[in-house]
């Protein structure tokens, strides 16, 4: 069953869930903009930069609220049922994962410092690059699929997660083995440790998303079910 | 488009395999003259459990609900085809006790129709057709009725007046006590809560929960969330067609026909 918004009676009522679609795209394009400055000010020591996406997120968390009054409201004035009662559960919680991917830009930001630009080997920073973009990607394109309630997207993406857990290991790896061969590089290799494993959460937020939509859009549940039994 | 058969949940046909069903309807036609007012319907109605029927106006919500009792037999020019067990007898049967099926399966109409009589008088009115008791042994089922219908404390004192001047809320619970003082095993309500004030129903819908209990209910409602608080089971019936049955959870959060959906939302169809 397709799931469309804007076929209610009221017409008020499809105006409210239309409006709420768009501030989560909304707050979906900051936190992606969030992540994408985050990287960029790690990967060139900018901290003037990092000190900007540091700010700016509190912006995210006021429309995370926002979102959140809405539909508080919508549940109390409108009674939802069946898709659009899925609708509301469901972006209370994609909100929630955002404003968390939100704070995990954040946390990278954080770990900019001009010390890293000198010290921070090229491959490495090639290999940051790469995961930070599948990171990325995964959110840019779950946000894309919950723009148009597409469930079999949400499903092809969610199992990307998979491929950012492999780097965030083979990164971790090379890491410890700097580490290991010079002490020197350990306040550079803890920073990046840092800033992979939040990359790697953004991967397991952005698999909640969307498998959140899923359930929006189909009314299954599928989180803690293992994703090859679904593609069956 | 849309299947003959409409879907019925697992848990009702497990249901229907341990036996506990007050009502089984099979291919159920009515007719109003030439007019098919029902067509096949076909649902299992499940002992002690509330089943809700939902649907838009006109649909056949009444028209059903008093085929469990035969009421229809009293509406010139209609007529029924198919079969209903309750209790695992066949209602339709030639040779079935009307008057005893009226008092086992009992009816609160979509009006409120107290009898031009005292209040106590119209919750006594049943009890004294059934059985002769004391009048003290009438007094107490009268105040049970009442308080279980939540207007004892409304009535108490004015017992011997005219039922006619009640407000409409009050009229409707009234009529729901007068159907509770005869103990039905089947209750069968048709929008017993569109007088009533939002205390006064969820009242009701108390009352309802603590009924079924001992007694099944099938209760027709045009509000969807009194269908979703207090229902077990809920039918979606369109245009005299039995859309999708499922335990009420299921069907209010993710109905599996499009038709359900546009309803219970609120859309277009
Ligand atoms: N006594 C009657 N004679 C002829 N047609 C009738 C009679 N009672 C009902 N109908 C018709 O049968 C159809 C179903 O009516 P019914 O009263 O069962 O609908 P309903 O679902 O209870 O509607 P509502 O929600 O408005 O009470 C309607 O088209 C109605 O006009
Ligand atoms: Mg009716």
């Amino acid at each position: 069953m397709s799931l469309k918004l804007n076929q209610h009676i009221s017409r008020e009522y499809n105006a409210e869930l239309e409006r709420i679609r768009s501030q989560v795209l909304r707050m979906g394009g900051l936190v992606e903009s969030q992540l994408t400055q985050s990287v960029r000010a790690l990967r060139k020591a900018d901290t003037s930069l990092a000190v900007e996406v540091q700010n700016a997120d509190g912006r995210i968390n006021q429309l995370e609220v926002e979102i959140d009054a809405e539909c508080t409201e919508i549940v109390a004035r409108r009674q939802p049922a069946a898709s659009d009662l899925r609708l509301i559960m469901g972006v209370s919680k994609i909100i929630s994962d955002l404003e968390r991917i939100g704070d995990e830009a954040k946390r990278i930001a954080k770990m900019t410092n001009t010390d890293l630009a000198g010290h921070l080997p090229e491959h490495m920073n090639m290999e940051i690059g790469y995961m930070a973009d599948l990171a990325r990607t995964m959110l840019h394109d779950v946000l894309d699929a919950f723009a148009r309630l597409d469930a079999d997207d949400a499903l092809e993406i969610a199992q990307r997660d998979r491929q950012i857990d492999l780097k965030y290991e083979s990164i971790t790896r090379q890491l410890i083995t700097y580490m290991v061969q010079d002490v020197k590089t350990i306040p550079t290799a803890l920073a990046v440790m840092w800033a992979v494993r939040s990359l790697e959460r953004i991967g397991d937020r952005a698999q909640n998303i969307a498998e959140h939509l899923i359930y929006l859009v189909r009314g299954e549940d599928v989180r803690h079910v293992p994703l090859d039994d679904l593609l069956q | 488009m849309q299947s003959e058969s409409a879907t019925q949940s697992s848990l009702l046909q497990e249901a229907s395999l341990a036996k506990d069903l007050a009502a089984v309807v099979s291919g159920l036609h009515v007719y109003y003259g030439q007019r098919l007012a029902l067509d096949n319907i076909s649902l299992d109605v499940r002992e002690k459990h509330v089943t809700a029927l939902i649907g838009p106006s006109g649909c056949g919500k009444s028209t059903l609900l008093r085929c469990f009792n035969r009421l229809n037999d009293l509406i010139d020019d209609c007529h029924v085809q198919g079969q209903i067990r309750i209790f695992n007898r066949n209602i339709y049967h030639p040779d079935e006790d009307i008057v005893a099926l009226r008092r086992q399966v009992g009816m609160v109409f979509q009006r409120p129709n107290p009898f031009p009589k005292s209040i106590f008088d119209n919750v006594a009115y049943g009890v004294r057709l059934q059985q002769k008791l004391s009048s003290r042994e009438l007094r107490e089922i009268v105040r049970w009725s009442l308080k279980a219908a939540a207007l004892w404390d409304e009535v108490k004192d004015r017992l011997d007046e005219s039922a006619l001047q009640l407000s409409s809320g009050q009229q409707q619970r009234l009529v729901i006590a007068r159907a509770l003082a005869v103990k039905p095993k089947v209750l069968l309500l048709d929008e017993p809560a569109s007088n009533l004030d939002p205390i006064s129903m969820l009242k009701l819908e108390e009352l309802i929960n603590e009924l079924k209990t001992n007694y099944t209910i099938i209760i027709v409602t045009h509000n969807m969330q009194q269908a979703a608080r207090v229902s077990d089971y809920t039918a979606f019936i369109d245009q005299g067609r039995l859309i999708e049955m499922a335990d009420t959870r299921s069907l209010f959060t993710h109905p599996q026909q499009k038709q359900t959906e546009d309803y219970i939302t609120g859309r277009y169809g």
